[in-house]
């Protein structure tokens, strides 16, 4: 029996077209530490501004629905789920990606990550070590509950994560 | 339609330009932005020997057309298909394998400059274009990057050595036995004289190849780096969100697309309403991709895409497609009646895969009879990269950028499909964000070429998560049932082990009615146990879904199930697990295992038994020191928490794990220690050899407790990891303790043979801390208030 469905199986609403969007307005925010502009649609997820518009490629999609954390960035500061948080909502805000979050690559985190091997294929990283720097910026004597709690919203299917545990406290021994 | 080149049940092998510098520095030596005329310029300035490291991280700039005349100009001197070596003293590897966390980026390059004594800080690695009769096998799967390679890099690094060593002797006029290679340059001691690598060229260059007897493999004393320690290549670029992957990949002009895809294997569109996707800012297009026929191997499956200027646009306008789908044959897949069709195909004798003595008398002489059934979902990959591709066919020629586990598959494939000479395809390998045999399906590559020559612009195909879980090739089902006879003495006498699952051949050909007999060679009739009477058997199942290879393939249900069993029959039996699964093993004997029951044509993992027999000292020696180093023999536990154990013969190598569980009163599993003993022949990188052991062990942990692929109506249930369990950080263990075992022998395989004995270490030790046997996978929340049971 045929069927009417869109691709992710749920019933198409009438109202899902975009083309009577808000008004555009123009959104100014701060990357890393660089003033941007937006005009595009207000409901793009910060991630594919990121990705598609800045070609800051290290904030990575991997759930779209804030379940992996591979997206992580910081928002004014705080660690935050890119796929997450529409341009609209981010006028005026001051964003850090993996990019920015040490001019040389050699944030605490990022040097205890090469010095423990912490990476496989790699690829959700990036958004493992912002959830960390968020931590690490509240906590620098994370124990392993704080660790469990701060970064159990990250997924690394290669199983990194007794290294990236080891990696943190790394780090925090050094901002200590 | 393309048909892999290999086994089609189990990924075993035959024998973009990235240029990583070695030391820790950020990327910039590996970017090079110049025009082209400039860097001509350089060039020219360089000589023809000289330095190249013309392409961006991976390769992209290369894809501008002009680039290509660029490339031919330049001649670098290559004296070995790996190794490419400048008068500037850079000592370019290619690595033809694909990098998805294993580390081989780092371990083959390091084996090579190992062998021909080139200074670390001097290497680039260089990721090799898809080309298979220039590199030899790219198919990155099987575990066989080392165990088929090792021999042909230390070859070529000794090679190399050799040349520069004449080289040396023929400009000063010694003998080359009087000259020696060390570090970037060679001595001559007797005069203090010494030239750098890069000095050498001009004179190698023009020298005939060393003769085979004069190129010299070193000896284990002599190594620097193999078998030591080797930071990986790759951590500056990856902790600094400078690691391309393919979802990085772009190109000027580029669009993306996103794909709505046949929600039942087989199903295709009947009506198509795209006029709200089009209304979308920044969609473009509407197209639609053929549905292949069934079975469809590596071809696309089909649907409908919505190309756009960005990627949110072409998420955006997929969703608001209106698509009427047909079902097709395989609409009535249902997971609960599946599970029911494989435990009564199991029930029923299958095609025997090894036949040992005559187990229906012994079962019927047995003292004691042990009889399970066991059963495992389909399992989706989940590789955090979701697939995609970029392509620009243009001109009759397709240039693709992919993250493939291999690129000379996706070659070929995107030949046929497009009517292309494969002389006309070039395929770039990226970075892999995971692999785990999904990303050895060119399925997606196809998509991206198809679009791209439709739209005539390049294109970007992006697979959402749910696309990624819905349409993938899923790790099989399977149902087993075991049984077993035990004499007086509790020592097993006769063993009946019978499973059915839908076959990965049934992807590649039609009217494939379940797996064939060799199939159980990966884990099921090649195990070590020392029982006179053994009958191993596979039952019918048909596939309803793509099913594909997955980290270890069928070992995972085998290794789940026999490790299980094994407990099973030694709780049976009275006796310790531990000494039990010892005294299945029994005395230390080689086999030959085709010549001792296996049916033809005996696969050992594409090696031949005389190279890699059972050897059961090593089972047994991997079992004692898993014990040994776990403290089996040591305190016994309290309520809640216990160890299990068990061992797993698969790619060539011996593993046996300890896994200690925490079950919490909810039911949830934590593993907090686990104890690995791996005989892997000669490792030559150990610290990724542990990695891979920790990820084996945590992806066990999510097959076991958590993950599940399942199917009403024939469509998938599960979409995104809300549904998807897979294993976090709070149930990740604080200490794998992993002991390799020191060998100089045949390497095995390293990234997969750690996770089928985690499987049955896994359900063992909640076995032991609850005593709750679980037959059925996931584990789920079969444990909650199992304190009150």
């Amino acid at each position: 029996m045929p069927e009417v469905q869109n691709a992710d199986g749920r019933a198409v609403a009438p109202s899902a077209d975009a083309h009577d969007a808000p008004p555009v307005e123009t959104i100014s925010l701060s990357v890393n530490g660089q003033r941007r502009r937006y005009d595009g649609d207000p409901t793009m997820p910060l991630l594919w501004f990121l990705r598609d518009e800045l070609s800051l490629t290290g904030t990575k999609y991997g759930c779209g629905i804030s379940q992996c954390g591979a997206c992580t960035v910081h928002v004014n500061g705080a660690p935050a789920r890119a796929c997450q948080r529409r341009m609209e909502t981010l006028n005026g805000a001051t964003v850090t990606t993996i990019e920015g979050l040490h001019p040389t690559g050699e944030h605490p985190l990022q040097v205890a990550w090469r010095d423990l091997d912490v990476p496989q294929c790699g690829f959700c990283q990036s958004g493992q070590i912002m959830q960390a720097a968020g931590l690490l910026a509240r906590n620098t004597t994370p124990g392993d509950t704080d660790i469990d709690a701060a970064m159990n919203g990250h997924i690394c299917r290669c199983g990194t994560y007794p290294r990236i545990r080891a990696a943190i406290k790394a780090a925090a021994e050094q901002l200590r | 339609m393309s048909t892999p080149t290999r086994l089609p049940w189990l990924s075993s092998s035959q024998p973009a330009a990235t240029t990583t510098p070695m030391a820790d520095h950020p990327t910039a030596e590996t970017e090079t932005s110049a025009p082209r005329t400039h860097r001509r310029e350089v060039l020219k300035l360089l000589g023809t020997g000289g330095l190249l490291i013309a392409a961006s991280a991976l390769g992209v700039r290369r894809l501008a057309a002009q680039d290509t005349a660029f490339d031919t100009l330049i001649e670098p001197w290559a004296p070995h298909v790996f190794v490419r070596l400048g008068d500037d003293g850079i000592v370019t590897i290619f690595c033809h394998r694909s990098e998805m966390g294993q580390g081989i980026r780092t371990t083959m390059p390091m084996i090579i400059a190992d062998e021909m004594e080139a200074d670390w800080a001097m290497c680039r690695v260089e990721q090799a274009l898809g080309d298979e009769p220039k590199y030899g096998s790219q198919n990155t799967d099987g575990s066989t990057s080392i165990r088929d390679f090792l021999t042909k890099y230390r070859e070529a690094g000794a090679t190399v050595r050799a040349l520069l060593e004449d080289a040396a002797a023929k400009e000063w006029g010694v003998a080359a036995a009087e000259v020696q290679a060390r570090n970037g340059e060679v001595m001559h001691t007797a005069s203090g004289r010494s030239k750098r690598f890069g000095a050498l060229v001009a004179t190698a260059r023009t020298m005939p190849m060393p003769a085979t007897s004069r190129v010299r493999i070193k000896s284990p004393g002599e190594r620097r780096w193999e078998g030591k320690a080797m930071r990986s290549i790759d951590l500056v670029p990856m902790t600094t969100g400078t690691a391309k992957y393919g979802a990085d990949m772009t190109l000027p002009g580029m669009k993306v697309a996103v794909i709505s895809r046949p929600p039942v294997w087989g199903g295709t569109v009947v009506r198509v309403d795209d006029s709200l996707a089009l209304k979308v800012p920044g969609v473009e297009r509407v197209i639609r991709i053929p549905e292949s026929p069934l079975p469809g191997a590596f071809l696309p499956l089909g649907g409908v895409a919505v190309v756009a200027t960005n990627t949110w646009a072409a998420i955006k306008g997929r969703d608001a497609l209106k698509i009427t789908w047909s079902g097709g044959p395989n609409a009535a897949y249902d997971s609960a009646a599946y599970k029911a069709s494989l435990y009564a195909a199991v029930r029923t004798p299958g095609k025997a895969g090894r036949t040992t003595g005559d187990v229906p008398k012994a079962l019927a002489s047995a003292t004691k009879r042990v009889t399970a059934e066991y059963y495992m979902p389909h399992l989706a990959h989940a590789q955090m990269e979701p697939v995609a591709a970029l392509a620009h066919v243009a001109n009759g020629k397709a240039e693709l950028w992919a993250p493939t586990q291999s690129p000379m598959d996706a070659r070929k494939t995107v030949a046929e499909y497009l009517k292309l000479d494969v002389a006309n395809v070039t395929v770039h390998v990226t970075l892999l964000g995971g692999g785990f045999g999904r990303k050895s399906k060119p399925d997606f590559v196809c998509e991206a070429a198809f679009l791209s020559r439709e739209v005539g612009a390049p294109v970007r195909v992006q697979w959402t998560r749910e696309d990624d879980l819905r349409n993938s090739y899923l790790h099989a089902v399977a149902g087993h049932r075991l049984e077993a006879g035990l004499d007086a003495n509790g020592t097993v006498t006769s063993w009946l082990h019978r499973s059915a699952y839908p076959a990965i051949g049934a992807t590649f050909a039609p009217n494939v009615t379940g797996a064939e007999p060799d199939e159980l060679t990966n884990g099921a009739s090649d195990i070590p146990f020392d029982i006179p009477n053994m009958r191993i058997e596979v039952c019918p199942a048909v596939a309803h879904t793509r099913i594909g290879w997955f980290r270890s393939v069928n070992a995972i249900h085998h290794g789940f199930a026999i490790g299980s069993f094994v407990d099973e029959l030694a709780h049976a039996a009275g006796k310790d697990s531990g000494d039990f699964l010892l005294s299945l093993i029994g005395r230390d004997r080689v086999v030959d295992l085709s010549k001792a029951g296996l049916v033809a044509p005996a696969s050992n993992y594409g090696a031949t038994w005389t190279d890699h027999p059972l050897d059961t000292a090593r089972a047994r020696r991997v079992v004692e020191l898993a014990m040994a180093k776990s403290g089996w023999r040591g305190a016994s536990l309290p309520r809640g928490k216990g160890r299990g154990i068990a061992f797993h013969r698969s790619f060539l190598s011996y593993v046996a794990m300890v896994v200690e569980v925490e079950v919490l009163p909810d039911g949830t599993v934590l593993v907090p220690r686990t104890t690995v003993a791996v005989d892997a022949g000669f490792i030559a990188n150990p610290d990724r050899a542990k990695a891979q052991m920790e990820g084996a062990l945590i992806m066990a942990m999510s097959n076991v407790l958590t993950s599940q692929m399942t199917f009403a109506e024939g469509k998938a249930l599960q979409s995104n990891f809300r549904d998807y369990g897979v294993t976090r950080m709070r149930a990740a263990p604080h200490v794998v303790d992993v002991h390799l075992v020191p060998s100089e022998g045949l390497p095995g395989g390293i990234g997969e043979p750690g996770v089928p004995p985690a499987g049955g270490a896994i359900a063992n030790a909640i076995f032991a801390a609850t005593g709750v046997r679980v037959r059925e996978l996931p584990v789920g929340q079969q444990l909650a208030g199992w304190q009150k049971r």
